[in-house]
């Protein structure tokens, strides 16, 4: 499978810079899976750049990768090296050499619209109960739920807490309901350009002809990929955004209290990729009762959860080392009560690691929108 | 009334680089034919002594007052053949050069259309040479003293050699105190000679110095004129300081590495730059949070050869800087392990690689790798690295981690920049008026650079920076006078509006708005000749001499008639 994996990337829309290397180790010093995994980015670059790449395309673990993007944010000559990753990703992909819970993941894509392989019918489930206006009759903001956020049961939780604080604060929002399909944020990653092609020459009118005159999501993955790939004609915001503009503006008023110790954890698609530091923070500082304590790990240094970049899909090969649960000891070390988070995916990875680790007793995850809510 | 044009033409065989490819002969016969020519010879070499005795003899002779050679670039010989013409009693600026060379022989095979470009060009210079007018080089006096911008080293140096000239020198230092950024060392490389040793000497001898003024906490805030005669404005002096050559040598900033949040500098108190190591060594503390240091690591190139942050450049001193440090704290800590972790190591220079060697020697380890994250782990850092070289990513762990951290342009050099017009490069530093051949020039006559204000450098390298920019700068003050381009812009007042679009299109600040008058003149010293005022000028009411729009014509007339 000798080829120029520049060209192949450039082809595909990537911007790979293999010749600006110095294969100084910075991407891979700072991948957050190099310690417990072999995947080494700055060798698969070098593999790369002289068209070595038949070895290490078919190792397992460079589905290890997450996509936190780490590598790229640090790399000095800006080489992107998570994108040779992608670009090899992308090669197997058209060779139907994909791990089968990755293939499943994009086959219910394909299908029914979310990477869980539930019925599109479904995918409004988490509203009973709530009345949520339509997007297709009108509204100024648009509401999109990720896949997680409307068929995962503990992030469902999440989404129902937004909607209510939404409405207390008298946004005018809609949903498109069933209509909705899965941003394709992780299938660009795991190398499906031609089903992510697909999600956006669909998605992209049905989303603007809303004519709404922003987007706010509830996952960070869908906003990076709504704002950078698919290029819509209107501001997308994390909901975290919306909320401290809310409180900002006083649109939003906390009567109830929250007294407990809570942290934060950085999503990698929120923080690091699109330096969205502050604004979950200063929510969850507006919540009355609330001691706001800080791990050690944070903003551009903070600890990936490792659900992203199709991590929620395949298992990775260091089951036994999850960054997981390195971070929910992290955060429990701090004393905190609870370890607030601004993504479903980190919502999952967290919540799981807690459990493992038996630290129930001591720790919960909770979505910042829940705790906001509490505070209604 | 001009006299009728007499002109001698000259074709330049060089050796075979124009007769080869070109019918010299049959450009000469050509060129005889032309208007207003006496005579055309064709010669091996024009720029010998005897083609050059060819043009005064016929000169003299036959009464040319025009002269057209053609021959290689203008960039070549101009000089050569307006002394030659000059000598022969005909105005310098009547003299007119057609390439035939770089333009013509060089970059063509075909001999016949070689030959009939090389006539065309003649042809064309030929009809220019007819047009052109006679122009009068002329001299301004210079004020014999310098200013020098910048108390650091390279300042006092400079300022030192100006003023050992015998001339008058005013040093400019915004601080309360002479020695810059190397008052801040302590030991320098590649001999870990004390700075005490040598430093207070050089500004005690700076201070004492009869022919040096010394303004401390002091800025330079205006500056007007042009070579061998400027008035600068500084605070501290009663008076406008007049100056006939000015010295830059505003030095460098440290890079804050606030900016790369990767390192937690500012965090974690175990995370250093060379600086305030460079302070700590010179205290004899190296504790942290009161505990002696186990294990020490160097980080290279923070802030250096940095794309994403703007900042591409090497700053050619770190990689020594390093070694120097690392080899002190062997010295200081001879239990401690101490690591450096790069990139590249680059300790080029005199003695640069033998003080890598003694820095291994001495039981520092270099790594290759470049560190990409600190974190926290009980009361020491981690720092997470891959080492390329084994191909596997660690979690060193650290009780001292010391960034080395590269130089960038200070914020004011905007300033400075903005007061006399000077370029900067686009990392931010002084650009010097040629990277080889005017390494301490600026675009602006009289003005000179010296130390890190052009780009980084070590002080060995800043000194000699310095001592070029004073023996550039003691031109102008020791010839007495400056030469002034004939070849300037003037302004035809009549037609003038006053707009000013010249005065901001000048890179060199010639053109200025009469206060009482409102038209445009322009200062016939600072003027180059580059003719850009005259093409923005929407009233035409500018016209630079020597290349006047009649002239241009006709030469173009002639190359598109052809």
């Amino acid at each position: 499978m000798l080829m120029d994996i520049q060209q192949h990337a450039r082809e595909i829309g990537l911007g790979l810079d293999l010749f600006s290397c110095i294969q100084c180790g910075k991407c891979t010093g700072g991948c957050p899976v190099s310690l417990t995994t072999a995947l080494n980015v700055r060798s698969l670059v070098y593999g790369a750049l002289i068209g070595d790449i038949a070895g290490p395309v078919h190792r397992e673990e460079l589905w290890d990768c997450t996509c936190c993007f780490t590598c790229v944010e640090r790399c000095p000559k800006d080489v992107r090296p998570a994108e040779v990753i992608i670009a090899l990703r992308s090669l197997l992909v058209e060779e139907g050499k994909v791990p089968s819970t990755i293939g499943n993941a994009l086959m219910g894509i394909f299908r029914q619209g979310n990477p869980l392989g539930y019925a599109r019918e479904d995918r409004t489930a988490w509203m009973d109960g709530l009345e949520v206006q339509p997007a297709q009759e009108g509204c100024e903001t648009l509401l999109f739920t990720c896949c997680s956020s409307a068929y995962d049961i503990r992030a469902q939780a999440a989404t129902k807490a937004l909607v209510r604080v939404l409405q207390a604060a008298g946004v005018d929002f809609g949903h498109l309901g069933t209509e909705e399909t899965c941003c394709g944020n992780e299938v660009r990653r795991v190398g499906e350009m031609g089903l992510f092609e697909m999600l956006v020459e669909e998605g992209k009118p049905l989303l603007e002809e809303v004519g709404a005159a922003r987007m706010v999501t509830t996952s960070p993955h869908c906003m990076n990929t709504f704002r950078h790939e698919y290029k819509l004609g209107m501001d997308v915001l994390h909901y975290t955004q919306v909320l401290a503009r809310l409180l900002d503006e006083g649109r939003l008023n906390l009567t109830g209290r929250v007294e407990k110790v809570v942290t934060y954890h950085d999503p990698c698609f929120l923080g690091k990729q699109n330096g969205i530091f502050d604004e979950p923070r200063e929510v969850l500082k507006a919540i009355p009762g609330v001691k706001f304590v800080e791990m050690d790990r944070i903003r551009e240094r903070s600890l990936c959860c490792e659900g992203g970049g199709g991590r929620m899909w395949f298992e990775g090969t260091n089951t036994e080392g999850r960054l997981a649960f390195q971070r929910v000891q992290e955060a429990a070390d701090t004393g905190a009560e609870i370890l607030a988070v601004a993504c479903p995916f980190c919502m999952a990875m967290l919540d799981d690691a807690v459990k493992v680790k038996g630290l129930s007793e001591r720790l919960k995850v909770m979505d910042i929108a829940e705790l906001v809510a509490m505070a209604l | 009334m001009e006299p009728r044009p007499r002109i001698g033409v000259y074709i330049c065989h060089c050796g075979t680089n124009v007769a080869a490819t070109v019918d010299v002969e049959a450009v000469t016969e050509f060129a005889a034919t032309l208007p207003g020519v006496v005579v055309a010879r064709h010669y091996t070499y024009m720029c010998s002594e005897p083609g050059q005795a060819l043009i005064r003899e016929d000169a003299r002779a036959l009464g040319l007052n025009r002269v057209v050679v053609a021959s290689c670039s203008p960039r070549m010989h101009e000089p050569t053949f307006r002394a030659a013409s000059q000598e022969g009693g005909v105005n310098p600026y009547q003299f007119e050069m057609a390439n035939i060379r770089e333009q013509c022989s060089w970059v063509h095979h075909d001999r016949h259309e070689a030959t009939e470009k090389a006539k065309a060009l003649v042809y064309a210079a030929v009809m220019k040479a007819i047009r052109l007018e006679p122009l009068e080089e002329r001299e301004a006096p210079v004020t014999p003293a310098a200013l020098v911008i910048g108390g650091g080293v390279a300042g006092m140096m400079a300022a030192l050699d100006i003023a050992e000239a015998g001339f008058p020198v005013y040093l400019v230092e915004k601080s309360d105190h002479l020695g810059g950024r190397v008052a801040e060392l302590n030991r320098t490389f590649p001999d870990l000679e004390p700075v005490s040793e040598w430093l207070p000497a050089l500004v005690d001898q700076v201070q004492r110095h009869p022919n040096i003024t010394v303004y401390l906490n002091s800025r330079v805030t205006n500056i007007t004129g042009f070579v061998g005669n400027f008035e600068a404005t500084v605070e501290g002096a009663k008076e406008p300081l007049k100056v006939g050559a000015i010295v830059i040598a505003t030095g460098y900033d440290v890079f804050d590495p606030r900016r790369k949040p990767e390192f937690g500098y500012g965090i974690y108190p175990q995370v250093v730059t060379t600086l305030e190591l460079e302070h700590r060594l010179a205290a004899g503390d190296l504790t942290v949070n009161g505990k002696t240091p186990k294990d020490v690591v160097f980080i290279k190139c923070v802030g250096s050869r940095d794309q994403q942050l703007g900042r591409p450049y090497c700053s050619r001193v770190c990689c020594m800087i390093s070694a120097k440090q690392a080899q002190l704290v062997r010295q200081a800590l001879p239990d401690a392990r101490v690591t450096v972790f790069y990139m590249d190591v680059r300790t080029f220079g005199k003695r640069g690689e033998e003080f890598y060697d003694e820095a291994r020697r001495a039981g520092v380890r270099y790594r290759r790798g470049n560190v990409s994250e600190i974190y926290r782990r009980g009361d020491r850092v981690v720092v997470r690295v891959e080492d390329t070289l084994l191909g596997r990513t660690i979690e060193h762990e650290a009780d001292l981690v010391v960034l080395a951290v590269g130089m960038e342009p200070r914020p004011e050099a905007a300033d400075i920049a903005a007061l006399l017009k000077l370029p900067r490069s686009a990392d931010g530093f002084f650009l010097e008026a040629h990277p080889k051949l005017r390494p301490v020039d600026t675009a602006v006559d009289g003005v000179f650079l010296a130390g890190c204000c052009q780009s980084p450098k070590d002080i060995p390298d800043t000194i000699a920076q310095a001592k070029a920019a004073a023996a550039s700068a003691l031109i102008p003050l020791m010839r007495g006078v400056v030469p002034m381009e004939a070849a300037t812009a003037i302004v035809d007042p009549e037609l003038c509006a006053g707009c000013g679009m010249c005065v901001e299109i000048c890179p060199y600040g010639a053109p200025g708005l009469d206060p009482l008058w409102g038209v445009s003149r322009v200062n016939a010293v600072l003027c180059k000749g580059c003719g850009a005022c005259a093409v923005t000028c929407p009233s035409k009411a500018i016209r630079l001499q020597h290349f006047t729009p009649d002239q241009i014509l006709a030469q173009v007339e002639a190359l598109v008639g052809w």
